[in-house]
């Protein structure tokens, strides 16, 4: 057991709870419709249109998560320009957070 | 037994230093002969530092004092100052010097076979033992100078294996961009290191702790060391380097520069618990610390969710994961000057932040593995090209489900145990901050099941129907890291009590840090 500021955590009983929880969700299972038919039951639907070849039915990762990237497609838009692969750029970031970080350090002294 | 014990703190840094010399030699004799030499060097190594660690955790720290008649005479007769070089090895530098020797050792057995088929692997090893030096060596030491010293071996080599493959022109550019941030901040270093010794005629880190003052020169010295350290360490916006130079890096050594780059992390904490303390404002470095923290869990996950080169991706996370880090001792570092916040959270919020150090430097390394073990088998490092490899490469497919699991603070691997600690230590400091590392938290899980379905599941592509999994001491290399991510999961009491708990102690007992040297002269 690991304590916490409120409370424990202990791997062991989450272990053996998940693998009730996956016993009883075996045990429904088996409640199931029994008479599955194999065949065209079990192929995927697309508008009538023709099945794709397997490969081509891959998601690749570009497609992946395309609605959050528009909706915050300002950010990345900003986000990517700051990355410019420049050396001198990261050099310049350097500079500019050394001067401020100095800022910091005095005026809150100063205050 | 005992003398091996007393002199082991230099010799975990002179023996891979002896073997890496001896490597071009070796490798002259037979390539099989040097594969054994630097196995049974960091085996060697890992054995010292683990009587080292049980030694420190029983019964405290170790000192060695170079060139005296005795090791543990930090301070010369009739003088005022220790003046020689000293080691000061802890439980938080131990901590950090099993972490270090543990990824080493991962790498080196999973570089057996992923070399196997490159030139130069003389050079290659020789860099490798040179990259543990520079991590053991500023782990361990106890003046400013040599810490100086210790990260420019470790830059160096870091740059000259990160540009290793010279057939891949974006590693030349990544070795380049590495060496040149390296070489501002040890400059940083060097300055700060001057300040000091220009006001003080002091190097040794116990002799400056007792006698600094926070001047103004103190201020800059602090803001270049932590400029510097957060250059290295990749917090953002410091962090651009990272991706380029992570991602070109051979297998094995991306683990090691990461963990390098904890290494830089060490020193900041080192720097702002045992050298500055209490005399800085710590509420004020330590918001700075959380805000670097934040900014890097923010702008590293949504960078990587967004990638497609899957070392770029993980190079992204590994900038959000630091963050987590750089959050919890923060927090820590924000509540030193109160001692009732301190015992409240700060210590738990510390304890976090060094739990997660550990464990992301395990699954870190993991996952970085697992994307050179698919870019081995499949020559590419694009997800878009990628999918259904779980098919042929079950063991890596495992392996690289582990990782993400743990790194997206799933239950109940390890890195949800570290993550708690910080969620509810850092509730207590200001509950939006732990709002904004659970929202991280999930959108790492997304990244990764991105990567995940991307690459493992679905039909398999057509070109890839001849895969097959990587060699075994690849899946070693693997496996060695695997073992102690499961570990760590089954049993975080554990090891919150006997390595994290004494870690975050040394590190906020300034007054025995400087007392271990300096002995009753306050």
């Amino acid at each position: 057991m690991m304590e916490t500021p409120s409370g424990f955590w202990g791997p062991v009983p989450w272990i053996i709870s998940t693998v009730v929880a996956v016993v009883i969700a075996c045990l429904i299972r088996t409640l199931g419709e029994k008479e599955h038919k194999s065949g065209v039951q079990g192929q995927e639907f697309l508008m009538g249109n023709p099945r794709l070849p397997e490969e081509k039915s891959h998601i690749r990762a570009h497609n992946i998560y395309w609605g959050f990237f528009q909706g915050l497609r300002r950010y990345y838009e900003h986000a990517t320009n700051m990355h410019t692969g420049i050396i001198n750029d990261y050099i310049i970031w350097f500079l500019s957070l050394l001067a401020i970080m100095l800022m910091i350090v005095f005026v809150v002294e100063v205050i | 037994m005992s003398s091996l014990l007393i002199h082991s703190p230099i010799l975990i840094i002179a023996i891979p230093l002896l073997a890496a010399f001896l490597t071009p030699f070796i490798s002259r004799v037979s390539d099989r002969a040097r594969d054994a030499l630097v196995i049974a060097t960091l085996v060697f190594v890992e054995f010292l530092v683990i009587i080292l660690a049980v030694d420190i955790y029983r019964d405290g720290p170790h000192i060695y004092a170079l060139g005296a008649s005795s090791p543990l005479l930090a301070m010369p007769e009739h003088y005022m100052v220790p003046v020689r070089i000293v080691l000061q090895v802890d439980a938080m530098s131990i901590f950090m010097g099993m972490i270090s020797a543990t990824v080493s050792l991962a790498a080196a057995i999973y570089s057996v076979s992923f070399m196997r088929n490159e030139t130069g692997k003389d050079k290659f090893y020789t860099l490798l033992l040179l990259l543990t030096v520079g991590m053991m060596g500023l782990e361990f030491t106890g003046d400013m100078f040599n810490l100086f010293i210790f990260l420019e071996i470790l830059s160096i080599s870091g740059a000259a294996l990160a540009a290793f493959r010279t057939n891949f022109a974006d590693a030349l550019e990544g070795g380049f961009k590495y060496m040149c941030i390296s070489a501002v901040a040890a400059l940083m270093i060097l300055f700060a290191v001057g300040i000091f010794y220009a006001q003080y005629n002091l190097l040794n880190i116990a002799a400056l702790g007792q006698a600094i003052q926070y001047t103004m020169l103190d201020k800059i010295a602090l803001t270049l060391l932590m400029m510097a350290f957060f250059m290295k360490l990749a917090g953002v916006p410091l962090h651009m380097w990272a991706p380029d130079t992570y991602s070109v890096a051979p297998a094995g050594i991306t683990p090691m520069i990461y963990v390098a780059s904890q290494a830089c992390m060490y020193a900041l904490f080192r720097v702002c618990f045992s050298l500055y303390g209490v005399t800085l404002n710590t509420l004020t470095i330590g918001w700075i610390v959380i805000v670097i923290g934040v900014l890097s869990m923010f702008v590293g996950v949504t960078m990587a969710v967004r990638q497609s080169d899957i070392k770029r991706l993980m190079a992204y996370h590994a900038v959000s994961q630091s963050g987590y880090m750089l959050l919890g001792v923060g927090v820590g570092l924000a509540v030193l000057g109160n001692p009732q916040a301190l015992a409240a959270y700060g210590k738990q919020a510390m304890e976090g932040g060094i739990f997660h150090i550990i464990n992301n430097a395990m699954y870190k390394g993991l996952l970085f593995l697992t994307a050179e073990a698919l870019f081995y088998s499949l020559g590419t490092r694009d997800l878009n090209k990628m999918g259904g490899i779980a098919a042929n490469m079950r063991y890596t497919s495992i392996f690289f489900m582990i990782g993400a699991l743990a790194i997206s603070g799933i239950p109940p691997f390890n890195g949800f145990a570290s993550k708690l600690l910080i969620y509810e230590s850092v509730y207590q400091f200001n509950p939006m901050l732990s709002v904004i590392a659970m929202m991280i938290s999930i959108i790492t899980l997304a990244s990764f099941v991105k990567v995940f379905q991307s690459a493992f599941t679905g039909p398999i592509l057509p070109h890839f129907r001849v895969v097959k999994e990587v060699p075994g001491p690849m899946l070693g290399g693997m496996g060695i890291l695997t073992a102690i991510i499961i570990f760590f999961s089954l049993f975080p009491g554990l090891i919150v009590d006997q390595l994290i708990h004494p870690a975050v102690e040394a590190l906020i007992s300034r007054g025995a840090y400087i007392n271990a040297i300096m002995g009753g002269m306050q």
